[in-house]
């Protein structure tokens, strides 16, 4: 069962946008409300759309269970990795060893009202890449799993 | 010897290894079976020598203190935040690292079971990934010094336990007991967040010592204590709040079953760290350590009755473990009810409280055992009925062997593990009151009626003509019951040893708040 021709089409052209403004609220979670769980709940939503737009057969041959379950283990390894790094360079487990260092997310961080930016924080972006990645894999195959189970109408 | 660095970082490796372990299972997975089962048997003998190591340096230097992102282990009170512990710290007295030992020796001997009993089995990945995931759960719960760092370890202890007993999905009726698991865990997790938010809202901390030091026992504080012990003592399998364990425990493959009695003692640990850590002589001392011994009776009297009439043997096994749990819950409440009068504490309640913790360990080994045995036996003859069982002492010999040994130390003979531990129970208790003593030995000899029939129906008789293909369970499997086995025995043969090393400074730990507030805070 499809959808019409109108909904198949605006759904694709929603894609992308979900996925900037998915990836927005990951890479902003530092500055602004949101973070890794609830960009990747949104990243997610996208899936849902395209699979409740167009057939579950088509989605699920296009975006297999495995890739998305393998790009929920690598954000887990991800975290995980970021994490004992600060322990492999002398300091303790989850340390921060990007914050202040100049290199990406380096900068310090200024005191007092200002727009704030990207490039601080140190290791809690790239934690909030891992959990967003995770989330969206996760959510993602969830979703699949459930509508696996639903038959084709008429078939 | 130990290079330094494990020693310093042994906390934080305690649980770094079982995690990175499970994130690393599925990817594994995919290269095959064989390599992902010795990644996690890997993974799995690394978390326990982190906790021998973690332990012996416990024991020897005291409560370990580790922040998680300071710029070094102990720097718990960063210098500008006013004295108060923003990080998350983990705390671990010889309380903690006594519960960690005993999880990582019950887990390697479910590790090494699973790799034969899960063989034929799909969604392995899954499994060992959950399986670590559930260890992960288990040592944070009991290693951790944040309250709020104590709900995300139940919560995945609580979600990965969930996930494992649906496993084997037997007509739904798995995912159903699964699901019970789930939502109860979610109500009792719920309880413990409400709990930790009215701590917080008062004393602006979320550090169980920052919180203990500042306790002022008010009207908040005992809602706060009702919610925690309730659904802690829900999630330890204790009566009236046990319903769930029979549907669990018996749904669960067998090595999971073991390893969430391990999981549920972790919640037992919760209800003691509680009491007298988090509390401790703030609390009216009498009335909540006759709450837990009431608990602790009924536990002991209601599981072991329920237990009686049971044909499913696992489901019979579960009412034990509930049974069990209440020894535990008696020997620490009589130390609780006398924890403010010095005099009695010396003359009773420190025997009592180190029989009750001494009885976790023995738990973990005996009950593990027994789980393991019946799980041997349904994977050779593939029925958990004891009216459909028998004869099987002709050609599985060392499961029987190994029954026997698991069920004479869960019903306290000499010169098994059960038996040191209910001896001490018994004594101290008598001294604090008869009644409760006379209870403790009655069920205990009820308990043995009830294993004496078990052992009957499925070992004895001639053989069967149906079970006549059985053979004896694979080499795994009899590895892994063959470890707990010789922890209950040698625990049995030198219990002293074992109390003097392990148990007695698990139990000074507990009762001593002000060093454990002392640890973290520093001098006070």
């Amino acid at each position: 069962m499809t959808m019409s021709k109108i909904v198949r089409t605006a759904a694709g052209w929603l894609f992308p946008f979900i996925l900037v403004f998915g990836f927005y609220i990951v890479m902003h979670g530092h500055l602004t409300p949101g973070g890794g769980f609830q960009g990747g709940a949104v990243i997610a939503t996208g899936f849902v759309l395209l699979i409740v737009a167009g057939s579950y057969g088509d989605i699920s041959r296009r975006i297999t269970k495995a890739s998305l379950s393998g790009g929920e283990t690598l954000g887990l390894l991800l975290f995980i990795v970021t994490a004992i790094t600060g322990l492999a360079l002398g300091g303790t487990f989850f340390a921060n060893w990007l914050a202040d260092g100049g290199l990406i997310f380096g900068n310090p961080v200024l005191f007092g009202a200002n727009p704030g930016d990207l490039n601080t924080a140190g290791v809690i972006p790239i934690m909030n890449l891992a959990v967003g990645v995770e989330v969206l894999g996760a959510l993602s195959v969830i979703v699949l799993y459930m509508l696996s189970g639903i038959a084709e109408e008429g078939a | 010897m130990i290079p330094a660095f494990i020693l310093q970082h042994a906390p934080a490796l305690l649980l770094c290894v079982p995690m990175l372990g499970a994130f690393a299972t599925p990817l594994l997975g995919r290269l095959g079976a064989g390599i992902r089962n010795a990644w996690a048997l890997l993974a799995m003998l690394a978390t326990l020598c982190v906790a021998g190591i973690l332990t012996s340096e416990v024991l020897a230097n005291g409560t370990l203190i580790y922040t998680f992102g300071a710029a070094a282990p102990s720097f718990a009170v960063p210098l500008d935040s006013g004295g108060i512990p923003i990080r998350i710290i983990f705390a671990v007295d010889a309380m903690g690292a006594f519960m960690a030992l005993s999880a990582s020796i019950v887990g390697t001997a479910v590790l090494l079971y699973s790799i034969a009993s899960q063989k034929k089995n799909s969604g392995q990945d899954g499994y060992y990934g959950l399986l670590l995931l559930l260890t992960v759960g288990i040592l944070g719960m009991v290693c951790t010094g944040d309250l709020f760092n104590f709900f995300v370890f139940l919560e995945i202890n609580s979600l990965a336990g969930a996930a494992l007993v649906a496993y084997r999905v037997d007509k739904g009726v798995a995912v159903e007991a699964g699901l019970k698991y789930a939502v109860l865990s979610t109500l009792g997790g719920l309880l413990v967040l409400f709990a930790i938010a009215l701590l917080y809202g008062q004393y602006d901390a979320l550090n169980i010592a920052m919180i203990a030091s500042r306790m002022q026992f008010t009207l908040l504080d005992k809602v706060a204590l009702v919610m925690l012990l309730v659904a802690l003592a829900m999630k330890a399998g204790s009566v009236p709040m046990h319903f769930w364990t029979p549907d669990a425990y018996s749904m669960a493959p067998s090595a999971i079953t073991a390893f969430l009695v391990v999981a549920s003692q972790a919640s037992l640990y919760g209800v003691f760290r509680v009491v007298f850590s988090l509390y401790g002589l703030a609390l009216d001392c009498l009335t909540v350590g006759w709450i837990i011994i009431i608990l602790g009776v009924l536990s002991m009297f209601v599981g072991v009755t329920m237990a009686i009439p049971q044909k499913d043997v696992k489901r019979l096994m579960a009412y034990h473990a509930v049974s069990q749990t209440g020894y535990m819950l008696l020997g620490v409440g009589v130390a609780l009810a006398v924890l403010g009068n010095q005099d009695l504490l010396a003359a009773y309640g420190n025997i009592a409280m180190q029989g009750g913790i001494f009885h976790i360990i023995n738990h973990a080994m005996y009950k593990g055992l027994l789980f393991l045995t019946a799980g041997a036996i349904f994977y050779r003859t593939g029925t958990r009925n004891l009216n459909r069982l028998g004869g099987l002492g002709h050609s599985m010999k060392w499961t029987m062997i190994f029954f026997i040994i698991g069920a004479l130390a869960i019903a306290g003979i000499p010169p098994f593990n059960g038996f040191a531990s209910k001896l001490m129970i018994y004594e101290s208790v008598f001294l604090f009151n008869p009644l409760l003593s006379i209870i403790a030995m009655v069920v205990s000899i009820l308990t043995l009626a009830s294993f004496v029939k078990v052992f009957h129906s499925i070992f004895m008789g001639p053989a069967l003509p149906e079970y006549a293909e059985v053979r004896e369970a694979p080499l795994p499997m009899l590895i892994g019951m063959g470890i707990l086995a010789l922890m209950v025995i040698l625990f049995g043969v030198f219990p002293q040893q074992v109390v003097d090393i392990l148990v007695a400074p698990a139990a000074a730990a507990l009762t001593d708040q002000g060093g454990y507030i002392a640890s973290v805070l520093g001098g006070a």
